[in-house]
């Protein structure tokens, strides 16, 4: 139990920080699609017996590199629509093809923090760590090309390599998320936090801290619901992310009014 | 002969129903993808298909009928969309991801409760990523019906949908009434996507909506020629897949065979890669790279 | 119709622009323009919608490589990433839902393209404190960008192309949906900039009339062909005639100038849209 307690730390922590420029550059498509494809890595990872982490990190890369790919010609949208669709559809197949089936698929989904080992912690805070490390690298430049994507590139921060790089440390923050909440529902923990947060700062580095104490709350929240009441973990951060969401927004409204 | 089509397959009745009921839902998912792609609503498909996975669970739960589930929840989700914010790309996009996560989490406690209370096992499978094989023939006249609703829509609300997907603003100011018309597609939108989830599993029935759609829209350029092309590429696509299905059991020496969803999404997108290919794009005379920039739109992503 | 080298404020040539064109998608859209910019001159690129004036500003920040013709820039040959020129564009969308205050966009302008975190420090402060003071946008420095006027987001993004000490300030139609109030002052404002600090501005418009009073130069382009000289020079029936490829009359009314097209093939497009001036 402890073990769920500090995974999900890390994985509130970093949902928090990466999902704060998700939000702010407008990716949540491909913050949605990247997961689906780590879905797949998860399955082809367990039929071939391989580290499921290995997986993970594998095919999210080649999704998001797929989707920096496909949407520089064409459209953006229909490029990470069909990158998506692509990668669940292998991870069927794979999955049709492993024994267990079922119960693999739906934690795989939507998300099993209670049978975290301690073993996993370590590489997970690793990869949480390059993570963070990657988003203060990037800080800059990210934010400007975020923000004025035009005077960036006059600036030479190229807006296509900027949202390679982003895609890419997406691709990290999912891999290292996708075990303990699904591939289904980090969308959640990644999009309802800091959409919270911007209504209640005018700050970026602030909105950063708060976005990843809402969804530290989300967390903890949800692994204490779901192991009072044995309901999946993804139910209850579905509905907390909607809800802080809805509380955001409410309180912006309000300030606006008053 | 014998050899394409393995031993049975002109016999077998499931064939025969996924054969029909594919058809008839690549079709659709082929016309309504194709305003879709032109909308720039590929994220608020997809979320459908996620609304209507809560929906299928939900059904199953309750012992229903798994399409009036996809349908069903799938209008519902599509009403809350709409409500709650369609002005700014930015802010859209937004939305869309919160009802998509809300409904996520709930597909999660579905399914959760359908294997524990009502201990079916396959639920999840098959409600993500269908079985066509298994679809059961009564369902076809509901399928027929479903369809003609959703190809009736599109037809009833054809030129007001083509003004304001190009510009809300000369719609409005012809007195169309863009936020209906927006609902009214939506709506048809989440009827489609019910009918593909039904063939080839909710998660991925976004292949069905967007691939052949986008495809065709890169082969011409005339958005009614482009809904024959997509619901063409559509139905070819699910047939072949189908056959492959069919087919890949005899692959191999494991003796099972690999989804038919797998395959339809596999041949969709080869398909959506071939047409980017220059020859293709010689052939059709269209060039997506030699667009002057100064026109290139914005990106809702970038 | 070439460039006539009288530069009022004279203390050198910044950029020099040599025969430049550009075909886009088999289109020509600058067809061999030249132009030269001398340190703290104010210059007004004209022209309607689609004359290519945006291109003509990508070609000098770099983006766009002209098939033909060369941009120089203190008599160095224009690289990717040249930093002594400040840029603001066109229909910059800031979304109010962003957290972000203007001195944070202000901030970014000093170093936005350099990786890691910007440390806090007294010194950056200041700078954009000054910087927000002199662009007269200190009284909504803590305001969230997006919810701001059009007038105020111009002034917060000009503060932001100017905290970096450019040499050169290109802007792409800065006025368009400002009302005449907020033009004027922007215009004033950016003249005042040139003079005191030096800096020289290219700026783009469609109007011809609000800019007549501060531009040193003008550079008016038709069809993707340019003239430039002062505005005595250029803006006069048998030159705008000869650069639209048709007759044009020049008339001057009150004090205001309108360019009318004859009953020419290209008909209206070509005329620059002047609302302001459009006599009854």
């Amino acid at each position: 139990m402890t073990n769920a307690w500090v995974i999900a730390t890390i994985v509130a922590v970093i949902a928090g920080v990466v999902g704060f420029f998700v939000v702010l550059r407008g990716s949540a498509f491909p913050a949605h699609a990247i997961p689906n494809g780590a879905f797949a890595g998860a399955a082809g990872a367990n039929l071939l017996g391989a580290n499921t982490l290995v997986g993970l990190g594998v095919f999210s890369l080649l999704a998001a590199l797929g989707i920096g790919r496909l949407g520089r010609r064409g459209r953006h949208d229909v490029a990470t629509a069909l990158a998506l669709v692509v990668m669940l559809a292998l991870g069927a197949a794979f999955l049709s093809r492993s024994s267990e089936y079922e119960p693999v698929i739906y934690s795989l989904l939507f998300g099993e923090v209670l049978g975290v080992s301690s073993t996993e912690i370590f590489p997970v805070a690793v990869l949480g760590l390059v993570c963070i490390a990657a988003v203060i690298f990037l800080y800059r430049p990210l934010m400007l090309s975020s923000v004025v994507p035009e005077i960036a590139e006059a600036r030479g921060v190229r807006a296509d390599r900027m949202e390679m790089a982003f895609l890419v440390v997406l691709a990290a923050a999912t891999t290292i998320t996708v075990p303990v909440v699904g591939a289904l529902l980090i969308f959640s923990l990644m999009i309802g936090p800091p959409a919270a947060a911007r209504s209640f700062t005018d700050r970026p580095p602030l909105a950063i801290l708060l976005s990843v104490g809402i969804a530290l709350v989300t967390v903890w929240a949800a692994i204490a619901s779901s192991y009072e009441s044995n309901w999946p973990i993804g139910f209850f951060v579905g509905a907390i992310g909607a809800f802080s969401y809805a509380v955001g927004r409410g309180w912006a409204a309000w300030r606006r009014a008053a | 002969m014998h050899w394409v089509f393995e031993p049975g397959f002109f016999s077998s009745q499931p064939v025969h129903v996924a054969v029909v009921v594919g058809g008839v839902v690549a079709v659709v998912s082929g016309v309504v993808g194709v305003f879709t792609v032109v909308r720039g609503q590929s994220f608020a498909g997809h979320t459908l298909t996620d609304v209507s996975t809560a929906g299928g669970s939900g059904a199953f739960l309750l012992g229903l009928n798994p399409l009036l589930g996809f349908v069903g929840i799938g209008v519902v989700g599509a009403g809350t969309m709409d409500l709650i914010g369609v002005q700014r790309v930015r802010g859209r996009d937004l939305a869309t991801g919160i009802v998509l996560g809300a409904a996520t989490g709930l597909a999660a406690l579905f399914l959760y409760l359908d294997t524990t209370e009502r201990a079916t096992t396959g639920a999840t499978q098959q409600i993500l990523f269908g079985d066509i094989f298994i679809v059961d023939p009564s369902t076809i006249p509901v399928v027929v019906i479903f369809s003609v609703i959703a190809l009736g829509a599109v037809a009833a609300i054809y030129r007001p949908l083509l003004l304001s997907s190009m510009s809300s603003d000369i719609a409005a100011a012809q007195g169309v009434p863009v936020r209906l018309v927006g609902l009214l597609f939506m709506l048809a939108l989440a009827v489609s996507v019910g009918l593909s989830s039904l063939a080839i599993g909710s998660i991925l029935s976004t292949a069905l909506l967007i691939g052949p759609a986008a495809t065709a829209l890169r082969l011409t350029r005339r958005v009614g020629s482009a809904m024959v092309v997509a619901s063409v590429i559509g139905v070819g696509a699910t047939w072949l897949g189908v056959l492959l299905a069919y087919d890949s059991f005899y692959w191999g020496s494991s003796q099972q065979s690999l989804p038919v969803s797998f395959f339809i999404v596999m041949v969709t997108f080869a398909l959506y890669l071939a047409s980017g290919l220059p020859v293709v794009q010689t052939v059709t005379g269209r060039r997506a790279s030699d667009r002057p920039t100064e026109e290139e739109p914005r990106s809702p992503h970038s | 119709m070439t460039d006539a080298p009288r530069p009022p404020n004279d203390g050198g040539e910044i950029l020099a622009v040599d025969g430049v064109s550009v075909s886009l998608a088999g289109r020509q859209i600058l067809d061999d323009v030249t132009f030269r910019v001398g340190t703290g001159e104010f210059t007004g690129l004209i022209g309607s919608n689609g004359a290519g004036k945006t291109t003509l500003l990508r070609v000098i920040l770099g983006l766009q490589r002209p098939a033909a013709g060369e941009v120089r820039m203190l008599d160095q040959p224009r690289g990717r990433r040249n930093r002594s020129i400040g840029y603001v564009p066109q229909k910059v969308l800031l979304d109010p839902d962003m957290p972000m205050r203007a001195r944070d966009l202000v901030a970014l302008g000093i170093d936005g393209h350099r990786f890691g975190f910007p440390m806090p420090s007294k010194a950056r402060r200041a700078a954009v404190d000054e910087m927000l003071r002199a662009v007269a946008a200190d009284g909504f420095a803590d305001a969230r960008v997006g919810n701001l006027s059009g007038g105020e987001q111009q002034r917060v993004l000009i503060a932001h192309a100017l905290i970096s000490r450019p040499r050169l300030l290109l802007l792409d139609e800065p006025l368009a949906n400002l009302d005449p109030g907020n033009r004027e002052e922007i215009i004033g404002l950016l003249r005042r900039i040139a003079t005191e600090q030096h800096i020289a501005i290219v700026l783009s418009a469609h109007e011809i009339n609000p800019l007549l009073p501060v531009m040193d130069r003008i550079v008016y382009i038709a069809a993707g062909r340019a003239a430039s000289g002062t505005t005595d020079e250029v803006v006069r029936t048998e030159v705008l005639s000869a650069l639209y490829g048709h007759h044009v009359d020049v008339i001057h009314v009150h004090g205001r100038v309108l360019v009318v097209g004859g009953p020419g093939e290209s008909g209206e497009a070509d005329i620059p849209a002047d609302p302001a001036c459009r006599v009854g």
